[in-house]
């Protein structure tokens, strides 16, 4: 599993953002697009991706874009 | 006793009644004298209400109500009915972009296919008795949407036309047909909904003047819905919500 991917990835579930404000350590709540809509779709796309069930709880739990990573790879 | 609620020589079918408002309406409907055929997927957890039911002579069956097999094989297994509660049913948040047929044609099959096919395999093997009350399950959620509640609302909506439907079909041989509308009740199904986080539940129940529901305040919905009391009511929806959306 590989980060830039899942950037790309996580970057494609938003319609207004521009693509090149999404790294590593974006804190993707503080988004002016971001809202509870946005959180499921992100859940979705990486059970879709890579088959990995995530719950609001770990989007709860997490800042970054790497931190949800980090959960999802971990349960790869 | 005079007792106008009384199930006292009903026999009525419950499907879903391995959890949740299925299991909790069983055990009501037994303390109130009806005779209970009960089914679900699960045969232990089947067996477990059926261990809590008052009274003699209740049967139970399996079946996977996503199989017409199955459904024909509950509706000839009932004896002569007074009143159903169609309770089985699964929940859903997938967002619109993420829809596949598969998903859609999953929750469609359990919560909307399958009580309306039941209804009539039922009528079909002439089950139903007259006078008997007809209780299917829906939700606000058919007509409160929220992201992600497009396919479970669609499949609740489309169950709420058809009980109209079937109150008008059915009503010259005074056979009623009434749709139950919870919003929030605590049960094992909110339990499968984890892409909510546990705080937003805490926030979500906030928005409940009354809180959210338990599964026997709908079990004493249907008993008075499956009761003579309620002999000239037909074809309605009854919103239970605790008062969420009432502003
Ligand atoms: N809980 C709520 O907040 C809420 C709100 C509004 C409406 N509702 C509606 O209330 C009904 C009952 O929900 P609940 O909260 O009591 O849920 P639950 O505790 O999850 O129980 C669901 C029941 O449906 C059965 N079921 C599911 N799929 C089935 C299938 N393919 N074939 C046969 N049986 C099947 C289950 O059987 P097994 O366990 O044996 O598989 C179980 O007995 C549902 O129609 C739901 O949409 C619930």
């Amino acid at each position: 599993m590989d980060i830039t991917t899942f950037i790309t990835n996580f970057a494609n579930q938003f319609d207004d953002t521009d693509a090149s404000e999404f790294t590593a350590n974006t804190k993707f709540k503080e988004l002016d697009e971001w809202s509870s809509l946005t959180a499921l779709t992100i859940i979705a796309m990486v059970d879709e991706e890579y088959n990995v069930k995530i719950k609001g709880d770990d989007i709860r739990a997490s800042q970054t874009i790497q931190n949800v990573f980090d959960i999802v790879k971990s349960r790869l | 006793m005079y007792n106008p609620f009384s199930l006292q020589g009903k026999t009525i079918l419950i499907t879903g009644a391995s959890s949740g408002i299925g299991r909790a309406t069983a055990i009501e409907c037994s303390k109130m004298g009806a005779t209970l055929i009960i089914t679900g997927r699960n045969k232990e957890r089947l067996q477990e209400t059926f261990m809590q039911l008052e009274g003699e002579g209740h049967q139970q069956i399996t079946g996977d109500l996503t199989t017409e097999e199955a459904i024909k094989e509950i509706a000839a297994f009932c004896p002569a009915l007074q009143g159903v509660l169609f309770c089985a049913g699964i929940g859903d948040y997938t967002v619109t972009k993420f829809i596949t047929s598969e998903k859609l044609l999953n929750v469609l099959h359990v919560n909307l296919i399958s009580p309306v096919l039941l209804t009539r395999y039922l009528l079909t093997n002439k089950k139903i008795q007259k006078g008997a009350s007809l209780v299917y399950i829906s939700s606000t959620g058919a007509t409160h949407l929220a992201p992600g509640l497009g396919i479970y609302g669609a499949s609740k909506g489309g169950l709420n036309s058809m009980v109209k439907a079937f109150a008008i079909e059915l009503a010259s041989r005074n056979i009623r047909a009434n749709a139950i509308m919870p919003s929030m009740v605590k049960t094992e199904l909110l339990g499968t909904l984890d892409t909510i986080s546990a705080e937003d539940w805490e926030k979500d129940e906030a928005k409940y003047p009354l809180g959210y529901g338990k599964p026997s305040d709908i079990a004493y919905a249907a008993i008075y819905l499956f009761s003579d009391a309620s002999k000239w009511i037909t074809g309605t929806e009854l919103q239970m919500d605790g008062g969420r959306n009432l502003q």
